[in-house]
């Protein structure tokens, strides 16, 4: 029992990240209509931004400490942050260890900005495209934007911790009446699994109680009228982009503590989040979410040793076996609207 | 009434024969009036230089690459000579290679051993390289120590670190410096009987590719021949990026010992999950739970960070050592690059070395005379205290260092601390060591 407890804890964290990625997946294609292979690229832009930030905070002026030396027997040069300089020990370095949830607010601008010129910059060209265009385009950005982030950061994973207050785990266990140590879990994921579900209800919140969300999925239902009703809903699917890249920005600088970020991150998720966009239905919101969560799940209790004992390999195929077998009797997914990838 | 010579059957011999022979790739022909592949006439003497430019491991091949020009620059007589000046054999003297001023050429492996072969071929057969060097990853460094093998030229292996690279897969071509897996287990057991106790009982996560296995089978016998118990193996893809879901059932296991039989990317991930999930604070079967990292990169300490404070594993060398060689080559390394280098490139540089060192004592660049020279020899000055170049299976035995994480780092170079020089003799082995065992090193092949 405690350990599929523990497993569903770890899918919960594993399906936020897919479920975020996946809701800006499916934004972009509600919208739009374009099937997005740069989408995970901005997932890894958004952890490098939690990554920039902590370089920037931590940005030194340098001081020689003749009592020591450096690797070449040189005095050596000890680095002192400018925010430590200003705000003092204590209070800047409570500052740089808050890198990552400050991040949030510095990656927000960052990201939209980002979606916004990748969108009018480039993807705008592909509307009237073949879906395959579209996924040659946006997987070739893909490669260019890994390649510029590995240019200035390097291909090494860079760690980058939560703040000294969520370090550690929480005995799950002890709280539920088991053992203890039976199920603990990390602080900073449960944070990871909250911050989604802030994120994932306001997206729906914006869509569902806003005017501009009103339109924007009238505008997903049905651009033509929409557009004859003297609605620029271009301009509005534009915003969106840059809202679902925000989401997926948002996604990977949370994510940044919990696996070090690197250049090729973004793809590790891509194809994942993709099978996700399908199970869960094209094109419908909710359905990206609850299958993100539910492939996290099943992929965690695939990772168990009694069930790899008893299908070895498992772990690697369950979420491709999932959408195979969705994909034969349900091809428009879990959610899907009737007749969307049915033809 | 004409004479002619030309039967069907002899024109269709000529016509296969001369088929065969445009077929056959220009690796076996193109000096086929050389003594042996890419034969210098003279002028000059090109190396290649195999090391992962992009993809995972692209910073390690940046370092093993600024190592090898480091090395061409010495061997050439340029900058101060570095480790030349420690170097037991005095056979080079900065002068090229047997009157061969150096040159090199660079490859791309991308760690993946067909683009890995690929560019090694190129470097061979288009830039005329007699010698490869480089890399990171076993896989790698058996597919291209097979083509060399093929090629007739040798194969100086960079990082690998698997037993198959001198074991099963061992090539008379091919040479390793670097230690193997069945070194880190024996170096590491007794250090971690001491720290850990001989009561315990270990989790292993294994990478599940040729260097894992051979990882986790040397861990394990090593580790169990001190009275540790094995409580389980997990094999994990290399693929997988979240190690979440196979750290949380190790505290269940009743292990007290986690050994993260992973490197690179692999490794990064598994402790950061490991460290998250608490481990190293938790308390089972009334001891302090422990982590073991088998093999440590400097690049991939400083990726896990804070994590690895504290955490044992064990290392081919470290730019930290106090002997002459290593004092000189961190001086040349250090003043040209302003950071101290990494183990891999300490490996580069060293085999980079021996192989011109090998030609010159040899008086001939030809493979087999290469072969000849390192088979047996014992040399030191270059790091890694006496050194010898095992003739049964090219593997180079020397003393291995146990590290640990940094507790108290000064400077961002200063990831790991130097725990214990475990003595050659300790990590020795037969050359029909059951771990080593099938493959023949075969004869060496001078190709042309």
């Amino acid at each position: 029992m405690d350990a599929l407890i523990l497993q569903i804890l770890n899918g919960l964290d594993k399906g936020s990240a897919y479920a975020l990625i996946a809701l800006g997946l499916t934004l972009i294609f509600g919208t739009l209509g374009v099937v997005n292979f740069a989408h995970g690229a901005l997932f890894m832009i958004g952890s490098f931004c939690a990554v920039s930030l902590s370089k920037i905070l931590n940005l030194s002026y340098v001081t020689l400490d003749e009592t020591q030396t450096d690797f070449l027997g040189n005095p050596l040069k000890v680095k002192t942050p400018y925010v430590e300089s200003i705000f003092g020990a204590d209070l800047g370095a409570s500052i740089i260890d808050w890198a990552v949830p400050l991040a949030i607010l510095f990656s927000i601008p960052i990201m939209i900005a980002i979606g916004f010129i990748m969108e009018r910059g480039l993807i705008k060209h592909f509307y009237k495209r073949p879906h395959a265009d579209q996924i040659l385009v946006t997987f070739g950005l893909a490669i260019v934007l890994q390649e510029i982030v590995k240019h200035y950061f390097g291909a090494n994973p860079i760690p980058t911790p939560a703040p000294d207050v969520f370090k550690g785990s929480l005995d799950f266990g002890v709280l539920l009446g088991f053992d203890a140590n039976a199920i603990i879990y990390p602080y900073w994921r449960l944070v990871y699994f909250g911050f989604a579900a802030v994120v994932i209800s306001a997206v729906f919140a914006f869509l569902q109680f806003t005017t501009f969300g009103m339109v924007v999925r009238a505008g997903m239902a049905d651009r033509e009228t929409v557009g004859l009703l003297g609605i620029n809903i271009n301009k509005r699917f534009t915003i969106m982009f840059g809202i679902a890249a925000a989401v997926a920005g948002l996604a990977g600088v949370m994510y940044a503590p919990i696996n070090s970020p690197n250049y090729h991150m973004g793809m590790d998720f891509l194809v994942l989040s993709f099978v996700v966009v399908v199970v869960g239905g094209m094109g419908s919101l909710p359905g990206a979410v609850a299958a993100g969560f539910l492939l996290g799940i099943l992929e965690s209790f695939a990772s168990m040793n009694e069930i790899k004992a008893l299908i070895p390999g498992i772990d690697q195929i369950i979420i491709y076996v999932v959408a195979i077998i969705i994909l034969l009797v349900r091809p428009r997914g879990l959610m899907g609207k009737a007749g969307m990838m049915e033809d | 009434m004409s004479n002619s010579n030309f039967t069907r059957r002899g024109l269709l011999k000529t016509s296969s024969l001369a088929g065969a022979g445009l077929a056959m790739p220009t690796i076996f022909t193109a000096s086929s009036v050389a003594a042996y592949t890419n034969e210098p006439d003279g002028s000059g003497v090109t190396l290649g230089f195999n090391v992962p430019q992009t993809g995972p491991y692209a910073e390690e091949g940046k370092d093993e690459l600024r190592a090898q020009e480091l090395a061409v620059e010495h061997l050439n007589g340029e900058g101060d000579g570095g480790m030349l000046n420690t170097f037991s054999s005095k056979a080079l003297q900065g002068g090229g290679i047997l009157g061969n001023k150096v040159s090199f050429v660079t490859g791309d492996t991308q760690t993946k051993s067909d683009a890995a072969r690929a560019s090694a071929k190129s470097m061979i057969e288009k830039d005329g390289a007699i010698m490869i060097n480089g890399g990171s990853s076993s896989g790698v460094a058996v597919a291209v120590q097979g083509l060399c093998q093929d090629a007739g030229v040798i194969f100086m292996a960079g990082l690998t670190h698997s037993n198959d690279t001198t074991g099963k897969d061992k090539k008379a071509n091919g040479f390793r410096h670097f230690f193997n897996a069945y070194m880190s287990g024996a170096a590491l057991a007794p250090v971690l009987k001491n720290a850990y106790g001989s009561d315990r009982r270990a989790y292993h996560l294994t990478a599940d590719y040729t260097w894992g296995w051979t990882q986790q089978e040397s861990m394990q016998a090593a580790t169990e021949s001190m009275g540790w118990e094995t409580a389980n193996n997990v094999l994990t893809p290399l693929a997988t990026t979240d190690f979440s879901s196979y750290i949380a059932p190790v505290l269940n296991s009743g292990a007290d010992v986690l050994v993260l039989n992973h490197y690179g990317g692999n490794m990064v991930n598994s402790l950061t999950s490991a460290i998250q999930f608490g481990l190293r604070d938790k308390q089972v079967n009334g001891k302090q739970f422990e982590i073991v990292v088998p093999l440590y990169s400097e690049l991939m300490a400083a990726g896990a960070g804070e994590n690895i404070k504290g955490v044992l594993g064990s290392m081919n060398w470290n730019w930290q050592l106090p002997d002459e060689g290593t004092k000189a080559f961190v001086k040349s390394f250090g003043e040209k690059y302003g950071r101290p280098p990494s183990n891999s490139a300490q490996t580069c540089y060293a085999q980079t070395l021996l192989y011109a060192d090998a030609a010159m004592r040899a008086g001939s660049f030809n493979p087999c005379a290469i072969v000849e020279a390192l088979e047996g020899f014992e040399f030191d000055g270059l790091g890694n205290g006496p050194t010898l170049y095992r003739a049964a299976d090219h593997q180079c035995f020397k003393d291995v260092l146990v590290v640990k994480g940094a507790e108290n780092p000064t400077n961002e170079y200063d990831t790991l601390e130097i725990v214990e020089v475990t003595p050659r003799a300790q990590v020795e082995y037969a050359p029909d060591h059951p771990m080593f065992a099938g493959g023949e090193l075969g004869k060496c092949n001078p190709g042309a």
